[in-house]
């Protein structure tokens, strides 16, 4: 009973720095900047960043569709390996998270750059150079190659832990090996299927810098505009209207997602 | 099919590294041209140790990722403990709080702790509030729930008996604690605490917003230099740091490995 008490300085901490912070932005989005009054103007202001809004939710979600497709196959993949092997693949896949994102970043726009690595191939090879970069094509790329891991992750975890004898037992009553996967692994992986897309796109929707490496001022996502708010435009208090709405888009997002899934498991990343 | 997921998972594993060779290639190379390999040269890395402004760079990111993990592993612990002898309300009272930072995009979480030092910093008549503290502060409050996730399953496999044989053996509450369950989910905790370190030692995001001029880690630099042409030295620094944290994930790996053996043995004693 007595270690209940072990929790004080935990929720302690966490009411200061996450909970009243939250507050802290809910009061700056509903003041103004130069009187301090309370006012709606921020919030009604934000109509002219309704395009960069959906831009920013139509890229993030073609790039964890894009996630899927790729990584369902792969974490079936290591799911089926060995189980040291598993272990193994699976801290491959989480390793290049925790390398620098802006210098990994950098690499691609080598890669892509109008006189960059692959550009250079293809003119040895006699051909026109390829308009590569500055395009929304970039941007998913970039958002698909650095959250990826994300979504590996929790469909590896998900698929682990399916019991074999169900499948087994789905071959014994005569499924071939398309209705063994559409009838017992797709509908077993849905949860991982749900977290890993929460994953992916909750980062994808507010970055900022893989736009503005990448793209052009045409790919602009609400991330780049949050940031210029606070470091280059000093809005703060159009910035935190920005947040509260990105935040609200976020949880709404997220709680149409867990519809899909009455499990309340979660693919928490953990190596 | 088989053979075509196993191929495709190796095409995604390469697409997954690719950046990290162009940033390794690029090490070596003579010319500064990121896309254009002039030469082989060493001489970025004794650069590198000759830059003791990169390096106190280097010092700073450490400082902050040992120091924010420590706090946040004791913490953490404490707080697991307790969360795992709380039921009901509680509990997912506690929960709650602790996936707010877990699902909150990191621009909102560095924005809203950015507006509370704001605040706190016109309240206390301090200009430049932002610094060593802050970013210690924001570090310590993302890394917590990291540490809470991975010692809670540990707690959960543990053998409830144990506790009270302990006590019943006259143990001390807390002799109970540090003797025997402390001991059980090490494995937990250790885990808990390398995963904040990473997680700290590459932050930008959060790092971005909270930190001032007066105290910069490593990747908030690497973000001022991509303003201007970055210099290939940053790449010889990338290259070791991927080194070394290959290394310590393949020793967590073999750490957990052996545990897990430990546990199949142990079970299969018990039967």
């Amino acid at each position: 009973m007595k270690s209940k008490r072990l929790l004080v300085p935990y929720v302690a901490w966490m009411l200061v720095f996450t909970l009243i912070p939250l507050g802290v932005v809910v009061y700056f989005a509903f003041t103004d900047a130069a009187t301090g009054r309370f006012t709606l103007e921020n919030l009604s202001d934000l109509g002219v960043y309704l395009p960069i809004f959906l831009r920013s939710i139509f890229l993030s979600l073609i790039s964890a569709g894009i996630c899927l497709l790729i990584g369902y196959p792969v974490a079936y993949t290591i799911a089926q390996a060995p189980v040291k092997r598993q272990r193994f693949l699976s801290m491959l896949v989480m390793l290049p998270m925790c390398m620098s994102f802006l210098l990994r970043t950098l690499a691609w726009v080598a890669m892509l750059e109008d006189t960059g690595i692959i550009n250079s191939v293809v003119t040895a090879l006699g051909l026109e150079p390829l308009p590569l970069i500055r395009t929304n094509g970039a941007v998913i790329l970039g958002m698909v190659y650095n959250y990826l891991p994300y979504m590996i992750t929790p469909l590896y975890t998900v698929m682990m832990k399916i019991d074999h004898r169900l499948v087994e037992a789905a071959q014994d009553l005569g499924c071939d090996s398309t209705q063994v996967f559409t009838k017992v692994i797709l509908p077993l992986s849905v949860p991982g299927i749900v977290s890993g897309i929460t994953m992916v796109f909750v980062p994808a929707v507010s970055t900022f810098y893989i736009s503005q490496k990448l793209g052009s001022t045409g790919t602009t996502m609400i991330g780049d505009v949050i940031e210029s708010q606070f470091k280059t435009a000093y809005n703060p208090n159009l910035g935190a209207a920005l947040s509260l709405v990105m935040m609200i888009l976020i949880f709404v997002c997220i709680g149409f997602m867990n519809r899909f899934s009455d499990d309340d498991e979660e693919g928490v990343v953990t190596p | 099919m088989k053979r075509f997921t196993r191929i495709f998972t190796i095409l995604v594993f390469i697409f997954l590294y690719l950046p990290m060779i162009v940033l390794a290639v690029a090490s070596f190379n003579s010319g500064t041209d990121i896309a254009l390999f002039k030469g082989f040269t060493l001489s970025r890395y004794s650069e590198l140790f000759h830059d003791s402004a990169l390096l106190a760079l280097l010092g700073n990111s450490f400082l902050i990722a040992v120091l924010s993990s420590l706090i946040a592993t004791v913490l953490g612990t404490m707080a697991a403990v307790g969360l795992h002898n709380a039921r009901g309300r509680l509990r997912s009272a506690v929960m709650t709080l602790t996936n707010i930072p877990m699902t909150n995009p990191d621009i909102v979480t560095g924005v809203s702790l950015a507006l509370l030092f704001a605040f706190v910093g016109v309240v206390m008549k301090i200009n430049s509030i932002l610094g060593f503290w802050t970013l210690l502060i924001a570090h310590i409050t993302f890394n917590l729930p990291y540490v809470i996730l991975s010692v809670l399953p540990k707690l959960a496999q543990m053998d409830p008996d144990l506790e009270d044989a302990a006590m019943d053996l006259g143990c001390t509450p807390a002799q109970a604690f540090f003797k025997v369950i402390l001991h059980d989910i090490m494995p937990g905790v250790i885990s808990g605490f390398m995963m904040a370190f990473t997680m700290s030692l590459d932050d930008f995001v959060i790092s971005y917003f909270v930190t001032g001029s007066s105290f910069i880690t490593l990747p908030v630099e690497i973000y001022n230099y991509t303003k201007k042409p970055i210099h290939p030295k940053v790449y010889a620094l990338f290259t070791l740091m991927f080194l070394a944290i290959l290394v310590l994930m393949v020793v967590m790996n073999l750490l957990q490995g052996r545990d897990a053996d430990r546990k199949m043995r142990k079970r299969g004693a018990r039967t």
